[in-house]
């Protein structure tokens, strides 16, 4: 029995697939080093994280899969759920033991549950791309928190930077505590921690911090939102559908009516 | 906060609703000039109406000032309705600080009609200027084209534009000339034909040079009013199909009627006709993305879609000799059309179908829905039913489950109650 342990990064968990095969050495358990626990039985192997090793697993991927399922299996990590370190190193096993792909081979379970993942986790990154609401503050910067299911800040940069390229922003992920900042030219990653903060507070605005006109713009856009809706038609099931309650909270045109 | 915007915006944003269509998908702006936005792609929808509609755009009119008196319009002329206008800067700067929050992909403008056509449309022209010159904005634009305005004033609305189109909004002549009786088809469909000749223009000059100017990338579009007036379903999808071989239409949007008159020369209803209205939108996808032809559809002997069933599943009780499909070996093509059955779902059976052979199993674990499939398919000759059904009764046990005893009878009193209700 051999039990893993790495960082918890990306580049770790490769290292992990790496390790395993030099020693062919198949895992039993693998777990971020920080969570696991000490196993009276078998062996634990403490993988100290590389990037030459983690770079050729990945290279080994990319010659067997698409530039879509190395993205599955990308967002798989991403998924934070627990079993994602076994279903990744389960995939990457099969790619690798395989002599033909098994891309699109839905009937074996775990390359479907990668899949379904993968629509999760898209679907969560799209998401926050529609439901982000920012607030301009009084020196300029638009800034939004966010505490989405899975880790998808790093998944969303991309679509932000393309269409804000002319102001500064920061999208806050209030669960994982941190953030990106855009400052025109490139966006960082930062960790901003207040411990005094309870979960609902941090991240959050206080009005003094907005600019002269935010409170007017939230305003008009929920006028706006009353405004679009045409009362005949009025069906909560489908808005629930689209809109479920978790989501509100990001939502001005969800909030009390300001006056 | 006393604030005139607000007002004006409660006016025009209420008067703008009725056009349904808020799609801000397929466009191919880029963010190339370090501006603001950007258009490529998927469509987002930002938020939801109670009603459930999509809000992907700020839609508005500039004004609702008209110089018409169509009977189906919430903004005919002999309405007695609060009129206003906004100003072109108005609505660049609300669109300009909506998107920069986040809350809008673009914008949607509609108009009136004021003093003439040409006028209003060199005005829906200056707000989508302004936005893509002096606000170096990339964001989507869709702007109405006034039935009658200039060729040149639509060629320029174009080149701004991501998207450009006239509502038909009545699905036959007839009904056209009785409720809006200032409008007529040639009118409407003139601007459409420029538009979708000078979309071919583009094209071709793309090929031969390497920049020309983008004319509207995201195509045009319109809409067509359902249940306001008499026509068959036949009609109005027989008018679509024209709609998107004749002249290339990207969409074309139905809204179900909801009623803001009560002219006597209109359909009496209490309420839209929301589930017609979607039983339509099902045809048109199948038209569109399921390989169906019209005529399959609806033909003279079924004029109207049936409001129980979704259209596939009507054509499919209907044609009972292409059935069961073995999912193993059957075209892509035949898959998509078992009822139940979507694109996605066929393309995943596809692809899972070259590693082994498929079960039941394999089709409920990659979440094929089989409520409705189970009577259509069979795997590796397997048959889920163990009896054969007849149309009648196989709609039956859909509609009402499999212990089902209800008898046709009952279920039409059942639509009687609903009318009611």
């Amino acid at each position: 029995m051999y039990s893993y342990t790495y960082d918890g990064s990306f580049e770790g968990l490769l290292t992990v697939v790496f390790e395993a095969y030099e020693r062919k050495a198949w895992p039993t358990a693998i777990e971020p080093a920080q969570l696991a626990q000490p196993s009276m039985f078998g062996e634990t192997v403490q993988v100290v994280t590389d990037e030459g090793k983690a770079n050729r697993v990945w290279q080994g991927l990319k010659k067997r899969l698409s530039a879509s399922a190395l993205e599955s299996l990308y967002y798989t990590y991403l998924w934070e759920q627990s079993g994602f370190e076994r279903l990744i190193f389960d995939y990457a096993r099969l790619v690798f033991d395989s002599p033909e792909s098994v891309e699109g081979n839905y009937t074996a379970p775990f390359i479907l549950q990668v899949q379904q993942i993968h629509k999760q986790v898209h679907r969560e990154k799209h998401r926050m791309e529609a439901f982000v609401r920012f607030q301009k503050t009084a020196d300029g910067l638009y800034y939004a928190s966010i505490s989405p299911d899975f880790n998808v800040l790093p998944l969303i940069v991309r679509h932000f930077e393309k269409r804000y390229a002319d102001q500064r922003w920061a999208i806050y992920d209030s669960s994982r505590r941190y953030g990106a900042y855009y400052d025109l030219k490139h966006t960082s990653f930062v960790q901003l921690e207040n411990p005094a903060l309870t979960p609902r507070q941090r991240g959050k605005l206080s009005a003094e911090q907005y600019d002269e006109n935010e409170t007017r713009y939230q305003m008009l856009w929920q006028v706006y939102f009353d405004h679009v809706n045409i009362p005949e038609r009025k069906n909560p099931k489908l808005h629930m559908r689209h809109i479920p309650k978790r989501y509100w909270k990001y939502l001005s045109e969800k909030q009390p009516r300001l006056q | 906060m006393n604030d005139k915007i607000i007002g004006k915006l409660k006016i025009l944003a209420d008067a703008a609703k009725y056009d349904v269509s808020c799609s801000s998908s397929g466009g191919k702006r880029k963010n190339e000039n370090k501006g603001l936005g950007n258009a490529e792609g998927m469509g987002i929808c930002h938020s939801y109406t109670e009603d459930g509609r999509c809000v992907s755009l700020l839609k508005i009119l500039l004004t609702n000032f008209c110089i018409y008196d169509c009977a189906y319009c919430v903004t005919r002329k002999s309405n007695d309705v609060q009129r206003t206008a906004f100003t072109v800067q108005e609505v660049v700067d609300l669109t300009i600080n909506f998107y920069r929050r986040n809350y809008i992909e673009g914008l949607f403008l509609s108009s009136g009609i004021f003093k003439n056509a040409d006028y209003t449309m060199e005005r829906l022209v200056r707000v989508a200027k302004k936005l893509r010159q002096e606000e170096k904005f990339n964001g989507y634009i869709h702007l109405k084209t006034i039935p009658g305005a200039s060729d040149e004033l639509i060629k320029e609305a174009g080149l701004y534009a991501d998207r450009l189109s006239v509502n038909i909004e009545l699905p036959s002549e007839q009904s056209l000339q009785s409720l809006a009786p200032e409008k007529n088809y040639s009118e409407i469909l003139l601007p459409m034909d420029s538009i979708k000749n000078q979309l071919v223009q583009a094209k071709e000059e793309s090929k031969l040079f390497k920049t020309t100017p983008k004319f509207v990338p995201a195509g045009q579009s319109t809409q067509l009013i359902v249940g306001a007036t008499a026509e068959s379903d036949r009609q109005i999808l027989q008018l679509s199909d024209q709609l998107y071989k004749g002249y290339n239409l990207k969409r074309v949007y139905y809204s179900g009627y909801v009623p803001v008159s009560t002219d006597s020369r209109l359909s009496i209803i209490s309420e839209p006709p929301i589930i017609r209205e979607n039983r339509i939108y099902q045809a048109d996808w199948l038209m569109r993305f399921y390989g169906f032809d019209v005529k399959e559809i609806l033909d003279e002997a079924n004029p109207n879609l049936d409001l129980d069933i979704d259209p596939k599943l009507g054509w499919a009780l209907r044609n009972r000799h292409f059935f069961p499909v073995e999912i193993n070996t059957a075209d892509y093509e035949m898959i998509l059309r078992v009822p139940g059955i979507g694109v996605k779902s066929a393309k995943k059976i596809i692809s899972a179908r070259r590693f082994a052979p498929l079960h039941f199993e394999h089709l409920r674990q990659m979440g094929v829905v089989l409520k409705r499939a189970k009577y259509f398919i069979t795997c590796q000759t397997k048959s889920l039913q163990r009896q054969d059904f007849d149309s009648e009764q196989l709609r039956r046990r859909i509609l009402f489950g499999e212990g089902s005893v209800r008898s046709a009878l009952l279920t039409q009193q059942l639509d009687l109650f609903r009318q009611v209700g």
